[in-house]
């Protein structure tokens, strides 16, 4: 079981969720092999899923005491398969999930982290990562001292990774499920249905402001033109509060990153932090009706105007294909 | 409940403010200091607490030079009781943070340590997690609302994640890291900062708090990214579905 680069897997309890196979580009990158980690309960079928990416094993802890991802138990399972594994590098995709586990990891392994890591390079002979600061205004240049270390990476700066025929195999890990921290414990979830695409997964993204006024707006005008485009729907941090979208739309400093083939923002003025999350879209269309928008500096197409009349006309003209 | 928390510390970080661009090549040394926004919410959430009648003290804790008394002195005008300043002008990382609050959390010994889940200047969002870790207290990260149960011996807390919503319980002790929908935190009153300068910083060293800390990262240079340069104007949508067919390829 034995790698260099240890790469914690993300699942909804159902599929393993795809950006977190990212890491296994920058894996690479840092160099030597690399093992994954799955925790949770009944993953028999999404192990077996993992097994064509070149991993040297798929680790399992698959116990009902991991059936929810309760930060102090999953931080210590993962830290001790971190030093079974003999991995110097503990690795996954930025989310919420790893934000919130491996930095407790990381203190129990008594290692330095880095978040958000969007290049890694050799400089000097030693390893550096750059990572954005300052809701993304700037680039760091950073380098860790120590034998180990732990860092997330931003789906969005490695590449998915190619298929390697090579099957891994898959190992089940004791979990001591007695000795497990126990002052956390799961209460519920808002399962909400959409049958839209993941915002962080989805090739094109639209996003809404706060001139969409109302919920039902927001929903006819960026649900509508979303829909035509089996897109996914965003937000600003304005429109979240104002209560047009829900909380995990949000797109930003503090809420998502994304970086679809196309993204299009409806009534976004384009304040910093909102920029930070869509930087690296591929292509930036901005409809807004005010033409000095601050969003008009960075989008591929800009397009002037009352976007109550626009948005309904592009549906229309996209659904005649 | 009717056994108020003794205790609630807030730690808190002084950062450039973020509504002032950062120079590059710095910590964004010319912009004027605040509170860590996420931080600010930390602080109101400890005082709605209290004025609830939930909690008795609330103390605060913050590292740095003696140029963020400033902001210590914000957090007490906003209605924090009392502050602690770790005298410390080094660039610390968030594990460096960590370990020295990990210090102060047990000389102080409070019930709950609540905090920003970020700073906006650095944005790692990991200093409350590792020190839950370091003190082997559970954690709710990213938190949009807290309530107390079972005589505060319990917290439930509903975080924001990448799913959407989701409740925790928590047993107390307890560190919680605050999101931006927690609450709307109050603007300090004159009379709020005139008691203020009456409330005592007690200011402590490394050394004194029996901890010693290197940072383990090193920031080599700070650089603006490359900048997208805008496109081109188009003037109706006829002519944007025809660039995204033709040009972008993307319909």
């Amino acid at each position: 079981m034995a790698a260099q680069t240890l790469i914690l897997i993300e699942h909804d309890r159902r599929q393993v969720k795809r950006p977190s196979l990212h890491a296994v580009t920058a894996a690479q990158q840092l160099g030597g092999d690399y093992a994954f980690l799955l925790l949770g309960k009944g993953l028999e079928e999404m192990a077996k899923s993992l097994t064509g990416h070149g991993a040297t094993a798929v680790l399992v802890a698959d116990d009902a005491a991991l059936a929810e991802p309760l930060a102090d138990r999953y931080a210590t399972v993962i830290a001790n398969a971190f030093q079974k594994t003999g991995a110097t590098t503990l690795l996954a995709t930025s989310s919420t999930f790893s934000k919130d586990i491996l930095p407790r990891a990381a203190a129990l392994l008594d290692a330095p982290m880095l978040t958000d890591v969007v290049a890694i390079e050799e400089k000097e002979g030693a390893l550096s990562y750059q990572r954005p600061v300052s809701a993304g205004s700037m680039l760091a240049t950073v380098q860790l001292k120590g034998d180990k270390r732990v860092l997330t990476i931003r789906a969005a700066a490695f590449a998915a990774p190619e298929g390697n025929a090579t099957a891994s195999r898959v190992e089940n890990l004791a979990v001591d499920t007695a000795s497990l921290p126990n002052g956390m414990q799961f209460v519920s979830r808002e399962e909400r249905v959409s049958d839209r695409p993941d915002l962080t997964e989805a090739r094109v993204v639209i996003g809404g402001g706060r001139p969409l006024k109302d919920k039902e707006t927001f929903d006819r005008l960026v649900g509508g033109l979303a829909d035509s485009l089996g897109g996914a729907i965003g937000a600003t941090r304005a429109a979240v509060d104002t209560g047009l979208a829900p909380n995990d739309c949000q797109i930003g400093q503090t809420g998502k990153v994304i970086a679809p083939e196309l993204y299009i923002a409806l009534g976004i003025s384009g304040a910093i932090q909102h920029l930070a999350g869509i930087k690296d879209s591929r292509v930036i269309v901005a409809i807004n009706k005010d033409p000095d928008a601050p969003i008009f500096q960075m989008a591929t197409y800009g397009l002037v105007g009352d976007l109550h009349q626009l948005v309904p006309q592009l549906i229309e003209s996209i659904r005649k294909g | 409940m009717t056994q108020p928390i003794a205790k609630i510390l807030v730690a808190f970080k002084s950062v450039p403010d973020p509504y002032e661009e950062a120079a590059p090549g710095g910590s964004g040394s010319t912009a004027k200091s605040v509170i860590n926004p996420f931080d600010e919410i930390a602080i109101e959430e400890a005082l709605r607490i209290r004025e609830r009648g939930e909690a008795t003290e609330i103390v605060g804790l913050t590292i740095g030079p003696a140029t963020v008394d400033e902001q210590v002195r914000a957090a007490m005008a906003m209605g924090v009781d009392r502050a602690i300043r770790i005298d410390d002008s080094r660039a610390l990382d968030p594990y460096a943070v960590a370990r020295i609050l990990h210090a102060a959390v047990q000389k102080e010994a409070p019930q709950v340590v609540l905090m920003g889940k970020q700073a906006v200047d650095d944005d790692s969002n990991q200093a409350g997690q590792m020190l839950a870790g370091l003190l082997g207290w559970p954690q709710a990260t990213f938190v949009s609302k807290v309530e107390f149960l079972d005589n505060g011996d319990r917290a439930r807390c509903t975080r924001e994640t990448d799913a959407g919503l989701e409740v925790l319980e928590v047993k107390l002790p307890a560190i919680i890291t605050t999101d931006l929908r927690l609450n709307e935190p109050r603007y300090v009153s004159l009379p709020g900062l005139m008691k203020a300068r009456k409330k005592p910083i007690e200011v402590l060293t490394c050394e004194q708090l029996g901890v010693q800390v290197e940072p383990l990262t090193t920031t080599i240079s700070t650089a603006r990214p490359p900048k997208r340069t805008a496109g081109t104007r188009v003037e109706s949508v006829e002519e944007l579905v025809a660039k995204l067919k033709e040009e972008a390829k993307v319909l």
